[in-house]
């Protein structure tokens, strides 16, 4: 077991900065998910992490041993691909015991642990079958069995349920998450969707064009985001955002809106407001227009302009609602619930 | 049920197939059949007269102990060539599979030798090992060995082998890239973290995945050194010394257009025909169903 630490890790593609000086200290057997639009590069440092990939400049310990010249097999990591990346000449068996051959263990050994791992993602009655006869659920605990049963000090996932349907998604999200903590294995899991970020992660790292825009627990990025990105990012749906002016403890939004908040400021900001923190207040300051309602059951959504000005917003609203298109209603939300960030750095304040 | 879709008659579609069936029939059925035909005939050298002798010409090569050592010779033959030529691809592609800098100009060069027509590559060959001009039996000497391919039988069957070789590797090159390319990184990457170094890589993963290439190059390969070697064993050996470098196709040419036997010769090509309708057969069900891995 062991943990991560990342120090100033840069990688560059000739004269192309792709990652700036990622810092990050992971410590033995947390969870860390690394989330971020495509192209952001999570999956390079992912790469980076084991090995597949040059480092440009900095360095990464895994343990105490910095592992910078080592070679992937030599770092003592697993990792499990996007598309499952199993032998398809080889039965399921011989897919999870490969590594173990090569490492020169006992072949009593490797049975034992080819069989528990087998048992514990139970795939033990398709050991005999080659990958292209079973579903992509079952491949994909093949791609976890081999991971698992190398014993290795860190797992490393690389967008591994995004070719999975929605349901079975889910279903092997929760099963990776209960297998990690069984394991107690140091993991990173590289997505681009924030739900299975927030759900898997002890923490989340939200890489955005190269930088680390924060890196924190699900709660802390959700009620503390520290860059208008983040706060556009975690949330569903997304947070709304207008520019405003602000006056000590409180904003006016551009149609004259008064509201009050938490945060002091002066001058030009963003104020951003989440759809579910939005509650109904014939006295509050935010006043919409309905234009579009969306009837999802559990919440209702209430697409449509802020009052007097042509940007849109929404407002997530709990169970069923009785409010027309057209209705123009107001709305409130307690000063704490309101975000504000510096217009130009695009940070938090305060 | 499929519902046929039915076009008015027409002879347009007849037209457009002509061609291709007229040449076929006048350049291919015509002369095979021509060939099936006079190998019931034995003729004498002069052409004055001609006997219709039946399956004669061939009991006659099954007990000729020269047609028997041809077609051993020609198996040895085209064993060598596909082994040599086969091998030699795999590890340049191997090699090319992990360059990335410069590896247009590495494959382009390496798939020149395709372009070289046969007789050439034999008359290359010729001059690089004339025993009197050539460099390297100049080399050989240097190092006490004697070089003399139009004496030595031995010296002449490994040349012409190597040449053969030579000339189908840029092909057999392109194949296995191909179908190296075409494996999906991740598993290479997932048997890197498994542990496995380059080699053990290439062993127990690459090569198994290539395998349906490994098989189709095989029956491409015996085809070659089989029935398009000719050009090859005439420039460079003309089939000696002692009939030491004669395959079946070679002495197919020798027996009717030197020898003048046209009704054995004829008998040599249908059987040669025969060899190549099987190959063919082969070839054609591994492509309809691939081996499975």
């Amino acid at each position: 077991m062991a943990g991560i630490t990342l120090d100033s890790l840069t990688k560059s593609y000739g004269p192309t900065e792709v990652l700036h000086h990622i810092g990050a200290d992971i410590e033995d057997g947390e969870f860390v998910v690394i989330v971020g639009p495509s192209g952001c590069g999570k999956s390079t440092l992912l790469r980076m992490i084991a090995g597949l990939e040059s480092i440009t400049s900095g360095e990464v310990f895994i343990g105490d041993k910095m592992v910078n010249g080592l070679e992937p097999a030599d770092r003592d990591i697993a990792m499990v691909f996007q598309n499952y990346a199993l032998y398809p000449h080889m039965t399921v068996r011989q897919n999870m015991a490969y590594g173990l051959k090569i490492r020169k263990m006992p072949k009593a050994e490797i049975d034992r642990r080819v069989q528990e791992a087998a048992e514990i993602l139970e795939i033990a009655q398709y050991l005999d079958r080659k990958p292209r006869q079973l579903s992509g659920g079952q491949r994909q605990r093949v791609a976890m069995g081999r991971a698992i049963v190398r014993d290795p000090q860190v797992f490393l996932f690389d967008e591994p349920l995004s070719n999975l349907d929605a349901k079975l998604r889910v279903q092997m999200r929760l099963e990776i998450r209960k297998l990690q903590k069984r394991l107690g294995v140091t993991s990173i899991f590289v997505t681009h969707d924030q739900v299975e970020a927030m759900t898997l992660g002890d923490r989340l790292m939200v890489l955005n064009g190269g930088y680390v825009e924060q890196f924190g627990t699900p709660i802390e990025l959700y009620e503390r985001p520290a860059s208008v990105f983040v706060a556009g990012f975690i949330g569903s749906p997304a947070m709304n955002f207008f520019r405003a002016t602000a006056d000590d403890l409180s904003v006016t939004l551009p149609n004259g809106a008064v509201v009050p908040t938490a945060q002091s400021a002066r001058g030009g900001v963003i104020c951003g407001l989440r759809p579910e923190h939005l509650v109904r207040d014939p006295s509050g300051p935010i006043e919409m227009e309905v234009e579009l309602l969306e009837h999802l059951g559990g919440v209702t959504l209430l697409h449509g302009p802020l009052q007097g000005t042509d940007q849109q917003m929404v407002i997530s609203l709990e169970g069923i609602s009785e409010i027309q298109i057209g209705d123009s209603l107001r709305f409130s939300l307690p000063p704490e619930l309101v975000h504000l960030f510096d217009a130009q750095t695009d940070r938090r304040i305060g | 049920m499929l519902k046929r879709v039915h076009f008015p008659a027409s002879l347009l579609p007849y037209l457009l197939v002509a061609p291709q069936v007229i040449i076929t029939l006048i350049f291919f059925i015509w002369p095979a059949s021509q060939a099936v035909y006079q190998s019931f005939l034995i003729e004498d050298a002069f052409g004055f007269s001609t006997e219709f002798v039946w399956f004669e010409n061939f009991e006659y090569l099954l007990q000729d102990d020269h047609y028997r050592d041809s077609f051993g010779r020609t198996i040895f033959f085209s064993a060598a060539v596909a082994f040599l030529s086969m091998s030699f691809a795999l590890i340049l592609a191997g090699f090319a599979d992990r360059v990335i800098r410069g590896s247009t100009t590495y494959r382009t060069l390496l798939i020149w030798p395709y372009a070289v027509a046969p007789v050439l590559a034999g008359a290359l060959f010729l001059f690089m090992f004339n025993p009197t001009i050539g460099i390297f039996p100049y080399l050989l000497e240097m190092v006490g060995y004697d070089w003399n391919h139009y004496l030595n039988g031995r010296q002449a069957m490994f040349l012409v082998i190597i040449a053969a070789a030579w000339k189908q590797v840029a092909y057999n090159f392109l194949f296995y890239l191909a179908a190296m390319q075409s494996i999906p990184r991740s598993i290479i990457e997932a048997a890197a973290i498994d542990g496995a170094g380059p080699i053990r890589r290439f062993a127990t993963i690459i090569f198994p995945l290539i395998s349906p290439t490994t098989f189709f190059l095989l029956v491409i390969n015996a085809v070659y050194a089989f029935f398009e070697t000719f050009g090859i064993i005439h420039a460079v050996t003309q089939g000696g010394p002692a009939n030491s470098t004669t395959t079946l196709v070679y002495k197919v040419y020798n027996d009717g257009f030197i020898g003048l036997d046209l009704g054995g010769s004829a008998a040599q090509s249908v059987i040669l025909m025969f060899m190549v309708i099987v190959m063919t057969v082969i070839q054609f069900r591994f492509i309809e169903k691939r081996v499975q891995y």
